[in-house]
């Protein structure tokens, strides 16, 4: 049933792009970007249980290599992407041997999180040779070669199979010895360490794929939009906005993060379209904050494992 | 330059004083019931707000509508403790975090819809006056704001200590199952606390109007350096809020001055993270 499902769902992502117009496709790209950072974001905080609320830093890393490589020695995003994923796996590392040494968990590394992110956001922000507050404009060159396109279309399929990507690892990971240890770690972290579980090292495994993998998303988000800033690439209401979407899907599942930004993304691009109408400003974000507050009292496992539960009932009955 | 940097010290401790009145509502919420309350700073944005529209409104001095706030902003965190939070008190943790997120938005937005995106501030007679002690500049609000906020926290501190009320709360904060044996209605005393807590943020809030401007999302800043201080001075020590909003106010104040006015936080958040690190429970932490 669910591998029906799955790929019933993947064609009609796939096709979708021909028979719909533009704007769709551009809030499709919304939510699938979005669903694309949070399952990144889920692999740490989902699986392993360690909730992040820095992984705008990671994002940032990605994006700002990737378009000052560009910008300055004309090195394809193809290419500097992966730079600006090292780089933001060796932040990652860094953060997290530092944090897991000293046994930061919890609330704690919550916090460890958002300091790291916001410093580099503030160091971002004070070093003009980085673009400083007023960010980086990416020339419009529209070429292939340069990551660039003139239509929304193929930034949808290149999104489309970066989630592909990112399911595909969760899913590898779930079934794997590093996501047993993972889900040990997450549910009892001692209980874990007692049962010999080299923590540290697999947390830091989780830090890095989930760094990596969310860089690449900077990039992607660079080449798209074409601006960034240290606010919007490096703050923490992005890191919100990614921590969110895995919650309210459903954290440590495959499909949490997507049903999650199915829900929430179209919320906030209402509100934003909303923006500009003046009157109901604001509106839009009431809803999605009391969306919020009844998902935590009345599904708190998340939507997504809500309709798994409910479909696995629908199978038991027959 | 020694001037300035004793004018930056100055300034700084009397902002750390509205800091630590904010401090001390969130410890007195975190230490209590161990909930990340993300809302706190949107709590005092509402304290400014209702503070804003008597003055506005009916012409009363900010300082005389401190008890207003007060009242209003207890009653609020009642409310919400006892709708919204105590269903989730033994949820995991990411779940408190995602329930005061969607207050933090429902709060935030809603003062957006009703009052627009404008920057507000409130003028009074004394908003501009200065005191001087030699070299050194006070304003006159910021100073009253300071005392204020002290006199709030020694009251907290005296109610924690001396009355009954403090007594069952500290209990419940130490061991609730233990306070629960002992006769105490610790899921009564669950939403008095956060009403507490509001209190405090919503008379920071009065305080801080005559000379800082509102707009809706003039919060999450104040969140920030909220949970930074308690970070600091340890959850659920009185004393450590109040210790650390100076030591945070001051530690702001001179990195404006060393570094410049866009990375003034980053002193305070690195010395947050070496406290994280070296010592999470912090100075005066249990």
């Amino acid at each position: 049933m669910g591998y029906l499902l799955t790929g019933l769902g993947s064609v009609v992502l796939i096709a979708l792009p021909l028979f719909v117009g533009s704007y769709f496709v551009t809030i499709l790209i919304s939510i699938l970007y979005y669903a694309y950072l949070s399952g990144c974001w889920n692999i740490l905080g989902g699986y392993a249980g360690q909730l992040s609320l820095g992984h705008a830093a990671f994002f940032g890393i990605g994006a700002y290599t990737s378009s000052l490589l560009f910008m300055k020695w004309q090195i394809s995003p193809w290419l500097s992407m992966w730079v600006g994923a090292l780089l933001a796996m060796c932040f990652g590392l860094f953060m997290g041997s530092l944090s897991f040494r000293f046994g930061l968990r919890g609330f704690y590394f919550v916090l460890v999180t958002w300091a790291f992110a916001e410093l580099l956001r503030l160091i971002t922000l004070s070093l003009d040779v980085l673009g400083g507050p007023t960010g980086i404009f990416i020339s419009y060159k529209t070429s292939p070669w340069q990551f660039q396109f003139s239509s929304k279309v193929p930034y949808y399929y290149i999104i489309l199979g970066l989630v592909a990507l990112e399911l595909f690892i969760s899913y590898k990971i779930e079934g794997s010895k590093l996501g047993f240890y993972l889900k040990a770690i997450r549910e009892n972290e001692l209980a874990a360490e007692g049962s010999g579980v080299p923590t540290t090292r697999y947390k830091l495994m989780a830090v890095v794929i989930s760094a990596f993998l969310t860089a690449l998303g900077g990039t992607f988000y660079a080449q798209y939009l074409r601006y960034m800033d240290p606010e919007t690439t490096m703050g923490v209401s992005l890191s919100v906005e990614i921590m969110i979407r895995a919650m309210v899907g459903g954290s440590g599942t495959l499909i949490g993060p997507f049903v999650g930004s199915f829900i929430l993304t179209p919320l906030s691009e209402l509100s934003r379209t909303y923006f500009t109408k003046g009157g109901l400003e604001g509106l839009p974000l009431i809803i999605y904050g009391s969306v919020l507050i009844l998902i935590v009292l009345f599904l708190p496992q998340g939507v997504g494992t809500w309709m798994m539960e409910k479909l696995a009932g629908y199978r038991n009955k027959s | 330059m020694r001037t300035l940097l004793l004018q930056a010290l100055v300034s700084g401790l009397l902002m750390g004083g509205v800091y630590s009145l904010m401090a001390v509502g969130l410890t007195l919420i975190f230490g209590v019931m161990k909930v990340v309350n993300f809302a706190h700073g949107d709590m005092m944005m509402l304290g400014m707000a209702v503070s804003y529209w008597l003055f506005t409104l009916a012409g009363i001095d900010p300082y005389l509508s401190i008890p207003v706030s007060i009242f209003l902003l207890f009653s609020l965190g009642f409310l919400i403790q006892r709708v919204l939070i105590n269903p989730i008190l033994h949820a995991p943790e990411h779940m408190q975090i995602l329930m005061t997120l969607g207050v933090s938005l429902v709060l935030v937005n809603s003062a957006l819809l009703f009052w627009g995106p404008n920057v507000r501030s409130v003028t009074t007679r004394y908003s501009l006056q200065t005191l001087w002690i030699g070299e050194i500049v006070l304003d006159l609000p910021r100073l009253v704001a300071f005392l204020f906020a002290l006199l709030f926290t020694f009251l907290l501190h005296v109610l924690l200590r001396k009355t009954e009320l403090g007594k069952a709360i500290r209990a419940s904060a130490d061991n609730p199952e233990a306070a629960l044996l002992m006769g105490i209605e610790v899921h009564r005393i669950y939403p008095i606390s956060f009403g507490i807590g509001a209190a405090c943020v919503g008379a920071a809030g009065s305080l801080i109007i005559p000379f800082y401007d509102f707009t809706p999302h003039v919060g999450l800043p104040f969140t920030i350096v909220a949970f930074t201080i308690i970070i600091f001075g340890g959850m659920g020590s009185l004393l450590g809020a109040l210790i650390g909003g100076l030591l945070v106010g001051v530690a702001e104040s001179v990195g404006a001055i060393l570094l410049s006015s866009a990375l003034k936080s980053v002193v305070s958040i690195t010395l947050l993270v070496l406290v994280l690190l070296f010592k999470p429970k912090g100075l005066f932490g249990k």
